[in-house]
């Protein structure tokens, strides 16, 4: 005879399962912390790709080739894309797209908050692909092996398209730095204020950061937030030397010992003041996301509409 | 009897973190019937961990013949392909 299993025997087994390196699937028994913790991470992820559309989106008009613009628009098509494949893994969990978005609309939940800050200047396309894109790839390399099947499999997805937002990014930093020296400053001044936002992007030192020991042990994340930082540091320095960027860190230098770099420390104050509404783009971007899902109200209607018609010539051919 | 009996589209996923992969197809009165017939024949060897079935008639496929108005658009975009960017040899690993 089968007898049911208590809440702490269901849990056992979970971790068992975790702990042997399998994935958890939708229809398994999972405790309601983790199904939380992993919609709270899957959500903010797609968000963060489809808020990650403004800021390059405000360059299409005026990329400086028409080459340069079609790969643009691509990588933006991409992050949209990229949001559809995150939202409807974190529908498997049981919550639906519009109580993700109406979570998003009224701050219940975030998205990275690199997106905050505005986008002045052509270089700025270049320092998000070579520095937004490359952290965002450091993180989601390190995600395909998350316990969570759906997400796992998505961040497969993903990071085999991503390798060429992160390069094209990379290629308009070098062609600038190939330029005048009113174009080497332009690429040098979009390090400088990107430096510092993309390292914030890892979130909180592992000490501070609220989630991280639980989700390490559900390996829903397989690295913290400090290691991926360090990663992320170990790969932009030389590829900053190559084409003759600076760094904005006087802190950075190599640590024979450890064998890694070491660097100075996050204004968290700024981090703070970003991730709670106050960056320079947080009202914009959440208006502009208001403001295109109202705008498309009459599309999504129409399609209703037509679906309805449809339906009922159907039926009156069918009489 | 095939008369009787719908059209079902078998799935599995042979390993947890894998996706569902389609196998074959078999017929049966419904979907239970399905899931155990699919058992039966399509997992004798442990082949799967779970298995999906799916009506046949619910599935709807593009056609060989759309593929000019599908795909030809991708030819000339070599652009969202991570080769199309030279890069210098110390950083191509990116």
């Amino acid at each position: 005879m089968t007898r049911v299993l208590t809440e702490a025997e269901l849990e056992e087994k979970f971790q068992a399962r975790i702990d042997a390196e399998e994935k958890i699937e939708p229809k398994d028994w999972m405790p309601d912390k983790y199904r939380k913790n992993v919609l709270r991470q899957m959500s903010q992820h797609a968000h963060s790709e489809v808020i990650g559309m403004q800021p390059e989106g405000n360059w299409i008009t005026r990329a400086p080739t028409l080459h340069r613009k079609c790969i643009l628009l691509a990588k933006v098509q991409d992050e949209g894309g990229h949001g559809l494949y995150l939202y409807s893994a974190a529908e498997t969990l049981g919550t639906s797209r519009e109580e993700m978005n109406d979570a998003l609309h009224d701050g219940r939940a975030k998205y990275a908050s690199i997106f905050n800050y505005p986008t002045v200047t052509w270089a700025d396309m270049g320092a998000i692909g070579w520095l937004v894109d490359g952290a965002a790839i450091v993180n989601q390399v390190s995600l395909q092996r998350t316990s969570y099947g759906p997400y796992s499999r998505g961040m497969v997805r993903i990071c085999k398209e991503e390798s060429f937002h992160q390069r094209q990014g990379y290629h308009i930093m070098m062609v600038l730095m190939r330029g005048s020296d009113e174009q080497k400053n332009m690429a040098q001044d979009a390090l400088n204020r990107f430096w510092w936002p993309s390292m914030m992007m890892f979130g909180p030192h592992d000490t501070e950061s609220a989630h991280t020991a639980q989700s390490m042990k559900w390996k829903i994340k397989r690295q913290t937030n400090d290691e991926l930082r360090q990663k992320f540091v170990d790969q932009s320095v030389k590829q900053a030397e190559v084409i003759g960027l600076k760094i904005p860190d006087p802190d950075l230098k190599w640590n024979e010992e450890r064998g890694h770099y070491d660097f100075g420390e996050i204004d968290w104050e700024e981090f703070k003041q970003v991730v709670n509404g106050n960056g320079l783009c947080n009202r914009q971007r959440m208006a502009h996301h208001i403001k295109a899902q109202e705008e498309g109200k009459w599309v999504r209607d129409a399609i209703t509409a037509y679906e309805e018609k449809k339906r009922q010539r159907a039926d009156q051919a069918a009489a | 009897m095939s008369d009787h009996m719908k059209l079902y589209e078998v799935f599995l996923r042979s390993k947890r973190g894998l996706d569902h992969k389609h196998v074959g197809s078999l017929h049966a009165e419904d979907a239970q019937q399905a899931l155990e017939y699919a058992r039966d024949v399509y997992t004798r060897r442990s082949e799967g961990v779970s298995i999906w079935v799916v009506n046949s008639s619910d599935i709807v496929a593009s056609q060989e013949d759309d593929c000019e108005s599908f795909y030809d658009p991708h030819d000339d975009k070599p652009y969202r392909h991570a080769t199309h960017y030279q890069l210098p040899d110390e950083v191509n690993n990116m």
